[in-house]
């Protein structure tokens, strides 16, 4: 008989691990990060039981940490991801996203009259409201709200 | 300020707004001074506009300046499929400064990042209008003598109305306190009554017109649109609430001014017209001198006489 086939997703040894991703948006996090450009290997598992989002996913990036700037970007879809520095197999440092006070390119304006929707113009927010996402665009002045984000 | 563009009223400090209010009345003393002369201004009107439009040209010409551009899209490149990022390059090479109307929101902004020579936004379509907030500052200041701690009734479509958007905003940095007269559905919206309160400013919400003006140092009139009704009926319920007449004017207090952006259509009865209250054609003669100020401001230009 043959052994099952075992697929390592252990632990890694140095690198970042990304977790209490929402399911649904753990394709949005690669995009918003680029990891679908990176050499690393990376990992990640979906659709993981949670019990505070329902279904979470997880992603393990090996050899890569980063700045406090890029990672709070995918504060907008994934507000309370947890993240674990690895080194040396060990935990050296756990951190929480932040949602930053300005927002370029991720979000929609979802004003339909806005120029930003009409032209190749990159999208810009001031962030008016942190605890229920409200956004404030740079060129045509409306609020966009967390419910009626949309991630570009 | 030199090379400044002016998109929203908010890109200027009050001590910018009060330096402008004061050139602007050097003008009103002195319309015709060819300070721009040699200067090219282009005037783009993405949509048509006359009245801003012209304003600006008289503007222009009595400072001594020439006017290119085009007074609605029909005849410009636009209809070619031309973007705007596109015509705003080429226009920033032939022009010192421009001026702009678009229906669409953020239009100028995006257009001042992307012109190397300053932009005033004329109207970007539901958005900002500041030279028109620069004037309604400058009635203010010139019939009451000052900006600090007025009434301000605002009346008609204040939920559609940029104009009063834009002068609520900057009459806050001035201590004002309001009064909003609208019907229930052109209310003043959530986020600017939010703004209000929490600046601690004072504001009171009121259905129809009453005793109240009695307390008004200025009241600005708006148009209420019959396309902002869902409901024709509601419209037709409405539309004779919000009118003005003479006969209301009784208790007013005597500094009291009457403002309205126009065009007006029956929300200030004829009657009141030859009422001295009334000050909304000499509102209008004022945009003419604001906007030498602001042309003057955001090209540098000295204008005190030695």
């Amino acid at each position: 008989m043959k052994e099952p086939k075992q697929l390592s997703v252990s632990a890694i040894q140095n690198g970042t691990v990304i977790d209490h991703i929402p399911a649904r948006n753990l394709f949005k996090v690669i995009q918003i990060l680029g990891l679908d450009r990176f050499d690393h290997q990376i990992t990640f598992g979906t659709n993981l039981e949670s019990k505070k989002l329902g279904k979470k996913a997880i992603i393990k990036i090996a050899d890569k940490y980063f700045e406090d700037d890029d990672i709070n970007r995918i504060a907008l879809v994934a507000p309370d991801a947890k993240l674990n520095i690895i080194r040396g197999y060990e935990v050296v440092e756990k951190k929480v996203v932040v949602v930053p006070d300005i927002i370029v390119g991720i979000a929609k304006c979802m004003n339909p009259k806005c120029i930003t929707n009409f032209e190749q113009v990159t999208t810009k927010f001031r962030v008016v409201s942190k605890k229920s996402v409200a956004l404030k665009c740079h060129y045509c002045e409306k609020i966009t709200t967390q419910e009626n984000l949309k991630i570009i | 300020m030199k090379n400044r563009s002016l998109v929203s009223i908010d890109d200027f400090s009050s001590e910018e707004i009060i330096k402008v209010l004061d050139m602007a009345a050097e003008f009103e003393k002195k319309p015709v001074r060819k300070l721009l002369d040699g200067k090219v201004i282009a005037t783009l009107f993405f949509e048509p506009s006359t009245r801003t439009r012209l304003s600006f040209e008289s503007a222009i010409n009595r400072l001594g300046a020439k006017v290119v551009g085009f007074s609605d899209v029909s005849s410009s490149s636009v209809t070619k499929g031309e973007t705007l990022h596109d015509t705003i390059r080429m226009v920033c090479s032939y022009s010192d400064l421009i001026v702009m109307r678009h229906p669409i929101e953020g239009s100028a902004r995006y257009a001042s990042e992307i012109s190397s020579v300053p932009v005033v936004n004329a109207g970007d379509g539901a958005n900002q209008h500041p030279t028109q907030t620069m004037l309604d500052l400058y009635s203010i200041r010139k019939t009451q003598g000052k900006l600090e701690n007025l009434n301000i009734f605002m009346v008609g479509d204040l939920k559609y109305g940029r104009t009063v958007h834009s002068l609520m905003m900057a009459m806050s940095r001035w201590n004002a306190t309001f009064n909003f007269i609208s019907p229930e559905e052109l209310r003043m919206p959530e986020e600017f009554k939010l703004y209000l309160e929490n600046l601690g400013l004072k504001y009171y919400e009121h259905s129809d017109f009453t005793d109240i003006i009695s307390k008004a140092d200025i009241i600005y009139m708006t148009r209420v649109q019959k396309e902002r009704f869902s409901d024709p009926i509601e419209y037709e319920k409405v539309k004779n609430v919000y009118v003005l007449k003479n006969s209301m004017l009784k208790n007013t207090k005597p500094n009291m001014r009457i403002l309205h952006p126009l065009p007006r259509v029956n929300e200030i009865d004829t009657d009141v017209d030859s009422n001295p209250k009334a000050y909304y054609f000499e509102q209008a003669l004022n945009g003419v001198f604001t906007r030498q100020a602001i042309l003057c401001t955001l090209l540098g230009i000295n204008t005190r006489e030695d």
